[in-house]
């Protein structure tokens, strides 16, 4: 007799309960570096039910890109605003506003509980089934760099011209601050710098 | 009802029994080697300023390590009273768990690893991007201006020095052809990649000292300014784990460079006489080399300045690893080569 133990099930649900509870918690919790520490929880889950997806390429990237940086620079925000004044919370308007938007999210989520079937031609619409025994990164590899190679790279020339847009907006101009050039003070000669002079007792050096 | 205790402990206990213990075997030495890597840091830079080191507790003061721990232990764990005390005890355990929980996809021998996963490299990329919150979290927690001042100060540097890792990592990965860490040290059975690929490991090692905020680039915890950085409020066993992280970072940052550059667990030259050296032996010997590189560098070289860091890790690493990079990918283009064809580890 077997008695098997649904490790998988065990494990999902144990990802999504933490997942969404982490979540309620970064809407509700008073001090916002919590709730950036929630949200950084909340990455880490959804990472986690990706391993169990057998997506670990997507899973693994998504720790390294939203919790390895995205956050980081979240959590430097929210730490260097004071949030000591209690905030007087949203006005009126806004929460209208805010309300529409949480329904309309509700109501599109409702839907994936609807029955589902995908069309017996979705097969062939698939640019790249994954071909057996293909790991993650070789597939993804494939479509990115192979298929779509010019789409990809123009994405990340906008990406570029958008970087570089942020820096020449805050650029200050810099003409009164000394910039370090370290080539020229390798590049020094000790020769021409360094003068060697034996001192006399008593008498001490003129300086020329 | 044994019938299905005996079935229970077949499928599921003993396997589960195995694991814990391939990770006591991993962690066990692991810790030891975290203790007298500060032994071997003390000894080392002793005898480079001509100093003896510790040498008062057991012979040549090797029982140092452990008097420390007991130390530390009976030392009292100060709360201060305006840190927000759970984030305050979360920090260090973070920051040491991290440093262990890397070290599953490691391979120290040939299949000596605990979970051979795919995506090896990036779960590693993963975990020490991951380092940083431990120190940020320490810091605001403290609720004092030094820790926090140090907790940011480690934040900028170490997303900084990140870049040039990933792209450094790309680099090998090229001439691998598999994110799998076996693969990676299974390619380099011709040539060490820290011949074709000098410059970056160069990169790559100067990159791990601030990445684990050591000397040159242990601005977070510069005595002279910030008194000790994040960690200034922390005392007793808190401290020790920050501590223990770090150097257990130090461990998994040379195990790192091992397995990218300089083989892993195989030994230089394909003779009988260095086969018979097992390959546990190999890695533990480049894993020391790297950390004596570690130890050397902060016996040799003053403290850089926060905008030299900067300049260092964006305006000289960013622009060489990326050039490097697209050279790396042009010869391979070029010449066809890959060592995972070479070798054939790879379908």
């Amino acid at each position: 007799m077997t008695f098997q133990i649904p490790i998988a099930l065990i494990t999902f649900y144990a990802f999504a309960s933490i997942l969404i509870a982490s979540a309620v918690m970064v809407i509700s919790a008073k001090n916002p570096v919590h709730s950036v520490l929630y949200l950084i929880l909340s990455f880490f889950n959804a990472a986690g039910i990706f391993i169990l997806l057998g997506a670990e390429l997507i899973s693994m990237t998504l720790i390294i890109v939203y919790v390895g940086a995205v956050a980081v620079l979240f959590l430097f925000v929210v730490m260097m605003v004071d949030f000591k004044a209690p905030g007087e919370g949203l006005s009126g308007s806004l929460k209208i506003v805010a309300g529409l938007i949480g329904s309309v999210l509700i109501c599109e989520t409702t839907f994936l509980f609807c029955t589902w079937q995908s069309s017996p031609f979705a097969k062939e619409g698939l640019t790249n089934p994954m071909p057996e025994g293909r790991t993650n990164a070789h597939s993804l590899g494939d479509i990115l760099y192979t298929d779509y190679f010019l789409l990809f790279q123009v994405s990340g020339l906008i990406l570029l011209v958008a970087i570089i847009g942020a820096i020449t907006l805050t650029l200050r101009d810099r003409t009164r601050s000394r910039t370090q050039v370290i080539s020229e003070q390798v590049g020094r000669d000790p020769k021409e710098t360094v003068v060697m002079v034996k001192v006399k007792s008593g008498q001490g050096v003129s300086h020329d | 009802m044994t019938e299905l205790f005996m079935g229970l402990w077949s499928s599921y206990g003993f396997p589960l029994l195995i694991i814990l213990f391939k990770i006591m075997a991993l962690v066990l030495p692991l810790i030891i080697c975290v203790a007298y890597l500060t032994y071997f840091e003390r000894k080392v830079i002793g005898y480079m300023q001509l100093r003896l080191g510790p040498n008062t507790v057991g012979p040549f003061g090797l029982f140092q390590p452990f008097a420390d721990a007991i130390k530390l232990m009976h030392k009292e764990i100060i709360l201060p009273t305006a840190a927000s005390s759970f984030i305050f005890i979360m920090a260090p355990i973070l920051t040491f768990t991290l440093s262990l929980v890397a070290w599953a996809v490691i391979p120290v021998g040939a299949g000596l690893v605990i979970s051979n996963v795919n995506v090896g490299v990036l779960y590693l990329f993963a975990i020490s991007s991951l380092g940083v919150y431990g120190i940020i979290m320490a810091g605001w927690a403290s609720n004092s201006k030094y820790a926090f001042l140090g907790a940011l100060r480690s934040a900028a540097q170490m997303i900084s020095y990140e870049v040039s890792i990933g792209v450094v990592i790309a680099c090998v990965l090229l001439c691998v052809g598999s994110l799998n860490l076996t693969d990676v040290v299974m390619a380099q059975k011709k040539i060490w990649f820290v011949i074709p690929l000098m410059p970056m490991f160069v990169v790559f090692i100067i990159s791990i000292l601030a990445e684990t905020n050591r000397a040159p680039f242990d601005l977070p915890e510069a005595e002279a300014e910030l008194v000790a950085g994040y960690n200034v409020e922390y005392s007793s066993m808190t401290f020790a784990l920050f501590f223990l992280g770090e150097y257990a970072n130090m461990i998994l940052m040379s195990a790192l460079t091992t397995i990218l550059f300089l083989g892993g667990w195989l030994p230089p030259f394909q003779c009988s006489f260095f086969s018979m050296i097992p390959g546990v032996v190999w890695f533990a010997a480049k894993v020391a080399f790297v950390l004596f590189i570690f130890l050397w560098v902060r016996a040799t070289f003053p403290r850089y300045r926060y905008d030299q860091l900067m300049r260092l890790g964006w305006k000289v690493f960013l622009p060489l690893t990326l050039l490097w990079l697209v050279i790396t990918a042009t010869v391979i283009k070029l010449t066809g080569w890959t060592a995972s064809m070479s070798t054939g580890v790879l379908s």
